[in-house]
């Protein structure tokens, strides 16, 4: 596949070097590198254990000492008196270094250094998960002694701590290197452990009162986000809740912190370790999956310094056993007399094929492919679409969408290769964040935000209120209510909003960071583009599903073809008819809504339906409705779903896991992935390809390889041609809010009942409480206090969940989880971000609050 | 040599801590004339005088102030290091008590000449009733016009605030003492950036010691030259030396740098009767510790590290012969294990292990080979540790090894101590024997 890349404005720097010897070798690297970097550039492995590349120097282990001689101003080299840790020095001009391989003094400091962290520690590697990867380990047996002098007694705690439910800490482990309480303070910014005590007795621990004589947790530092398990208490008191926790077992350099789903299960060399990309979000993360016979037993953070350092979200790492679920696909299915039965593939196939092709008589197929493919199969659903089924009725949208958002992408966004990147975050002046809240939908952008803001980058997002991840980004709220979007965005061109100085929005290089939920705000993503043309400032959308970048690549919305073609141009039409050798639909399709509304009146005769969740569209009833009432529907699922049993024939695809393919992550970076684990199971694209072979049609996508080619035919040229038009504004008057009405404010948490998360009941115990968040002023018109319930219901049902007085929220508007369990926003209430919705105090709680308001959940 | 009173001077006077007091004895003097100078004369003043920091590592002060970067308009800060805690050193404490005003006149003159509004004194927590007198001392300087706004009349405004500490020794380390300012976890910072470029809330900081600061003022008033002509040539002025142990009155004794324990020894009555020095220590439990060879070092910094230890604090801690020199190396080194702040792995682990091998010789318990275990424990230590805590642990050690390693080797061939506690006491007291039983345990219990 080819790949139009812009050139980013990067002109490099001229680097200047320092020249400095290493163990008798003269080697130059750039100024300021440290002097353990430079020798791993000069294949000089120094041992370490508090270290870590993308974390402050700490100097705490001492593991890395080194002898060290530095040129007087004389010219002559002196050795210092102390060797010195190599991973807090930088290198100078003229250095001498010796390590470990040419010094018997930094040699010997080291093996003392590797003794004294062995005396305390527990010999129990044969049962520790980091047994066999264990840096301790591995640097014992390389710069340590053969055996300990020590024969006195150890220090012992009782193990282990529960942190959360996903995340154990056996103290006794504890090399004490301090990377888990880094990381938590530099990157995460969400400190739930720190150092406690001293001497011997120093430990990572976690909140305690009773040591601190904490008085009072629930402080002015904003608003309280509690897990629905069990926890440890934060730094702050709070109880602790952490989308990256995971992480810090991945970088503990012992066994002291371990991830509960994994622990005991495996032995490091028993695994099988395959580099792949996380498919829960549009970041595209590297990660490693590690399997055992055909099982995946976990996940670790892949290494990509231009997507996600060493980085991912608690979801990406915990949340795999999905793919495996019992209600799994495992052969196609027929409905016969109202029941679904097993088939097999050449049965099925023909049914569904001679099904397609009655209901394109009948009226048509739409198709729905859901946000989640690869791009090799986004691409030949395209295909399939407009060539087997001749409809450019198609769209990848199973969410709140607009016709104005599918000008925006298809103007904007689509066929505009990589545009911003994560390394252009970190570089802007500024970033505004509008109809997106980063920690919740899309975990690792988060950390770059993060990494930014703490290097100097200002951070606005347009919200109702101030999220605990816009306060760890030292964020500036620009208040607004669903639907009001736009007003912000056309009132930031001036550089100033109200007494907020946002000037560093039209300085070079700041990025506007659009969220697919400005699709429910009239006129958002018109004025977003506006803002940018005035300002300068370069946009990027950033979807929360892994395939809906590619989606939009591919052409998987009604009016858009593949590479930014428009369906309504003739020559887009006939270049995409030349490579794909098939006469392409010259009207412009139906879009989600329209689809459903056309199966329900039978103006459509069938549906062929992809990785769809109705609960995630914004009416869950109708999209029931429409399928019941759907003539024939073809169903490409992965697991049992309520699509599946609507379905006339179900096709079973293979989970990413099972297969090989790629996703283009927000940026339009492609990133593709082998599959892990062997399998019968088909991808998407050989199961269109075969099902088009039925109807006659040469999908040319049966392997990826064909399917690469396949796609490189509509690529091969970049589209020159007119793009779409941007969106129209559109303007909406505001709301009229009634006497015990709000509007209501809606997105997913990160964690929530969301399928993807299915069968983690330890990653489950740390996702957020669902709470309703209401102002003070607001609150109190309701008649609601902080902790007690409230109801907020529609005519279609309610949601009753505890309250969450939140300073400085918006007045008028009420919050909800979108997808949470126990607030199912569209499923119960039928409603979306925007809407009137009714708010009422709760009756009686059915438990006393408690003195703390922490009303828990079961 | 002959004591040369100065911070010692109103020690005996009637309510020698008031302000009246002070001012009676020509007190303010130095702040009401340094007022009148040009901020760099004064820097210029103290480097000419020679002081060096009081505080142990004998820094010149003057020096370390000229290392400020120029003024940015942004504060900067001098903050007095009150964390008196090493063993045996207890000179601070004593000068705070009996005389606060030295130390507050010291922080006024400072920080004029180093361009600072807000000075901290931060003193060790367990000691409250010097706190308190800080802090009214502190009071009755406002109150007298010399803290606070428009200072006599000069324009120059300044803030203290003393600030107790929570009971840690590593916060007389500087930096884990800002860390500790601040409201942090007192551990030592990562240098550079030094105190001077990155203190106090990141700021331009200068951390001196008390009787650094307090020194101040009397050069200033009485000039460089009267400062210089005590003490020798590179170790300038006078300091105040704390005899504890075993002479007939311990206690304070300020002198020019240079004396001799042998000339101190006569100030103070001498060894106590019937007794004869066995080793002490030149300036706290950190410093190696010397024996009667050393009487006639002089105490200054260079005779003193030309014998090989350190002029430290110059708290002389004597032990005469009833003392048994593996029993008071142990206690020490169950303090620096207790002390160590846990950062690092050679301090925290190694005092950890040098505590436990202590208690066995001691106890009777030392295997053959023990000594050659501890000097090379002492070496993956010394030097390798993240700030001088770790160096200080192993002096008692390494010193004590070198000069009395039979006594050791006694210890561990006799499976017992060889001594009777009681006869080094100088009260009643029967001691409680470490029990190899007592052992149990020793290293992950208590202190």
């Amino acid at each position: 596949m080819t790949v139009t890349s812009n050139d980013t404005s990067t002109e490099a720097a001229p680097v200047e070097l320092v020249t400095f010897t290493i163990d008798g070798t003269e080697v130059s690297v750039p100024k300021g590198t440290l002097i353990i970097r430079a020798a791993e550039q000069a294949g000089i492995q120094i041992p370490r254990f508090c270290d870590h590349p993308l974390l402050a120097p700490a100097g705490a282990c001492r593991q890395c000492l080194v002898e060290v001689a530095m040129p007087d101003r004389e010219g002559n080299v002196r050795p210092m008196p102390k060797p010195q840790a190599s991973c807090t020095m930088t290198v100078a001009p003229g250095m001498v270094v010796k390590t470990q391989h040419t010094s018997a003094a930094a040699d010997k400091a080291q093996q003392g250094v590797m003794e004294l962290l062995l005396m305390n520690h527990p010999l129990d590697c044969p049962v520790c998960d980091k047994g066999g990867e264990c840096p301790l380990q591995n640097q014992a047996m390389s710069n340590g002694r053969t055996d300990s002098r020590f024969v006195d007694v150890k220090r012992t705690f009782p193990k282990p701590i529960a942190l959360s439910t996903q995340i154990l800490l056996d103290r006794e482990r504890c090399v004490l290197c301090q990377r888990c309480t880094r990381f938590s303070e530099e990157i995460a910014g969400d400190a739930f452990i720190a150092l406690q005590d001293r001497g011997a007795h120093q430990q990572i621990g976690r909140f305690d009162e009773d040591v601190l004589g904490f008085a009072g947790a629930e402080s002015s530092t904003g608003p309280v986000d509690r897990p629905v398990g069990e926890a440890a208490t934060d730094s702050s008191g709070r109880p602790f809740s952490s989308y990256y926790s995971g992480n810090t077992v991945q970088i503990c350099p012992v066994g002291a912190l371990t991830g509960a789903g994994y622990r005991f299960r495996s032995r490091p060399f028993d695994l099988v370790s395959t580099e792949s990309i996380a498919e829960h979000d549009a970041n595209g993360s590297a990660i490693r999956i590690d399997h055992r016979r055909g099982q995946v037993l976990r996940r670790l953070s892949g290494e990509d310094p231009v997507v996600n350092e060493e980085w991912i979200t608690d979801k990406d790492r915990f949340a795999f056993t999905w793919q495996s679920a019992p209600d799994r696909l495992t052969t196609p299915l027929v409905r016969e007399n109202g029941e679904l039965r097993p088939a097999s593939w050449v049965e099925a196939l023909e049914v569904a094929a001679a099904g397609l092709a009655a209901a394109r008589r009948d009226g048509g197929v739409g198709v729905l492919p859901g946000g989640r493919l690869t791009v090799e199969d986004a691409f030949a659903w395209s295909r399939f679409a407009r060539t087997a089924l001749g409809t450019n009725d198609v769209d990848q949208r199973v969410r709140v969408h607009s016709a104005e958002e599918a000008a925006f992408l298809a103007h904007a966004v689509a066929g505009s290769g990589m545009g911003v990147t994560f390394g252009d975050l970190e570089k802007a002046p500024a970033v505004l964040l509008a109809g997106l809240e980063a920690e919740e939908e899309a975990g690792v952008t988060y950390l770059r935000l993060r990494k930014a803001a703490r290097s100097g980058t200002k951070i606005f997002s347009i919200a109702p209120y101030a999220t605990r991840g816009l306060l760890r980004l030292d964020g500036t709220l620009l208040p607004a209510a669903p639907g009001t979007e736009s007003e912000w965005l056309d009132g930031l061109r001036s550089g100033q909003a109200g007494d907020v100085d946002t000037s560093a929005l039209t300085q070079p290089g700041a990025v506007i960071l659009v969220g697919e939920r400005l699709a429910g705000s009239p006129g958002a993503y018109a004025a977003a583009l506006r803002l940018a043309e005035a300002t300068g400032a370069r946009l990027a959308w950033i979807p929360r599903r892994a395939g809906e970048r590619g989606g939009v690549e591919a052409g998987l919305l009604p009016g858009l073809l593949p590479g930014g073609r428009p369906v309504t141009d003739a020559a887009a039409r006939a270049q995409v008819a030349q490579a794909w050798g098939a006469e392409v639909p010259a009207e412009a399709g139906r879009d989600t809504a329209g689809i459903l509304d056309a199966l329900a009146s039978g103006a459509l005769g069938g549906a062929l339906v992809g990785g769809v969740e109705l609960g995630d569209l914004p009416d869950p009833e109708a999209a029931r409705a429409a399928l019941d009432a759907a003539g024939f529907v073809v169903s490409l699922e992965v697991r049992a779903s309520e699509v599946t049993e609507r379905a006339d024939v179900v096709l079973p695809v293979a989970p990413p896991v099972e297969r090989a393919g790629s996703y283009w992550n927000w940026e339009g970076r492609v990133r593709s992935f082998g599959a892990a684990l062997e399998s019968n199971a088909l991808p998407d694209h050989r199961v269109l390809h075969v099902l088009a072979q039925q109807l006659g049609v040469d999908l040319q996508a049966a392997t990826p390889a064909e399917a690469h080619l396949s796609i490189a035919m509509t690529q091969q040229e970049a589209w020159s041609g007119d793009r779409v038009a941007a969106p129209q504004d559109v303007r909406t008057a505001a709301p009229q809010v009634g006497p015990g009405q709000a509007v209501l404010a809606t997105w997913r948490l990160q964690l929530d009942a969301g399928r993807g998360q299915d069968g983690e009941q330890f990653l489950a115990g740390t996702a957020k409480q669902p709470v309703a968040r209401l102002s003070p002023a607001t609150a109190e018109g309701f008649g609601v206090a902080d902790g007690g319930r409230v109801a907020v219901s529609t005519s279609r049902g309610r949601v009753e969940v505890p309250v969450a007085v939140t300073a400085g929220m918006v007045d008028g508007v009420v919050w909800l989880p979108l997808n949470s369990v126990g607030s199912r926003v569209h499923a119960t209430l039928g409603a979306a971000a925007g809407d009137l919705v009714d708010v009422s105090a709760a009756q009686v709680a059915p438990v006393a609050p408690t003195s703390d308001n922490s009303e828990r959940q079961g | 040599m002959t004591l040369t009173p100065v911070l010692t001077d109103t020690w005996d006077k009637d309510r020698s801590w008031r302000l009246a007091t002070y001012e009676r004895a020509g007190g303010y003097g130095g702040l009401k004339k340094a007022l009148r100078m040009e901020p760099a004369e004064i820097v210029q003043a103290v480097k000419d005088s020679g002081l060096r920091g009081r505080g142990g590592a004998g820094f010149p002060t003057g020096m370390k102030w000229g290392f400020l970067p120029p003024p940015d308009g942004g504060p900067r800060y001098l903050v007095v290091n009150a964390d008196e805690s090493e063993p045996g050193t207890c000179k601070d404490i004593p000068l705070m008590l009996a005389s606060p005003q030295h130390l507050i006149e010291g922080v006024a003159i400072t920080s004029f000449a180093i361009g600072c509004d807000h000075a901290f004194i931060y003193v060790r927590g367990e000691v409250l009733h010097v706190y308190r007198r800080l802090l009214s001392a502190v009071e009755e300087a406002y109150r007298a016009g010399y803290l606070g706004k428009n200072i006599q009349g000069s324009g120059f405004d300044l803030d203290v605030t003393v600030h107790a500490g929570a009971g840690a020794y590593i916060c007389g380390e500087e930096t884990a003492l800002l860390d500790s300012l601040e409201g942090l976890r007192g551990q030592p910072r990562l240098k550079p950036p030094f105190p001077a470029v990155a203190g106090l809330y990141a700021r331009p900081t200068v951390v001196n010691n008390v009787e650094s600061i307090a020194s101040v003022p009397a050069i200033v008033a009485n000039g460089a030259d009267w400062f210089a002509s005590m003490g020798t040539e590179k170790s300038q002025g006078h300091g105040l030396f704390s005899l504890s142990g075993h002479v007939t009155r311990p206690g304070q004794y300020e002198a020019p740098l240079g004396i001799t324990l042998r000339e101190l020894l006569d100030l103070s009555g001498g060894i106590r009767a019937g007794h004869e020095l066995k080793f002490w220590t030149p300036g706290g439990s950190s410093t190696p510790i010397f024996t009667q060879e050393h009487l006639d070092t002089p105490l200054d910094y260079e005779s003193v590290g030309a014998a090989g230890s350190m002029l430290g604090t110059r708290a002389l801690q004597i032990f005469d012969e009833t003392v048994c020199v593996v029993r008071a190396v142990s206690r020490w080194t169950d303090f620096y294990a207790h002390e160590s702040c846990g950062k690092c792995t050679p301090c925290r682990e190694g005092t950890y292990w040098l505590k436990q091998v202590l208690h066995r010789i001691e106890a009777g318990e030392g295997a053959e080979g023990d000594l050659e275990l501890l000097l090379d424990l002492c070496d993956n230590i010394l030097g390798k540790a993240f700030c001088a805590l770790g160096d200080g642990a192993v002096s008692p050690i390494t010193s004590s090894i070198e000069h009395f390693r039979d006594e050791y080797q006694a210890h561990i061939d006799g499976h017992g101590c060889p001594f009777d506690p009681s006869a080094s006491a100088l009260f009643p007291y029967t001691p409680k024997t470490r029990t190899p039983g007592a052992l149990t345990g020793a290293g992950a219990g208590g202190h």
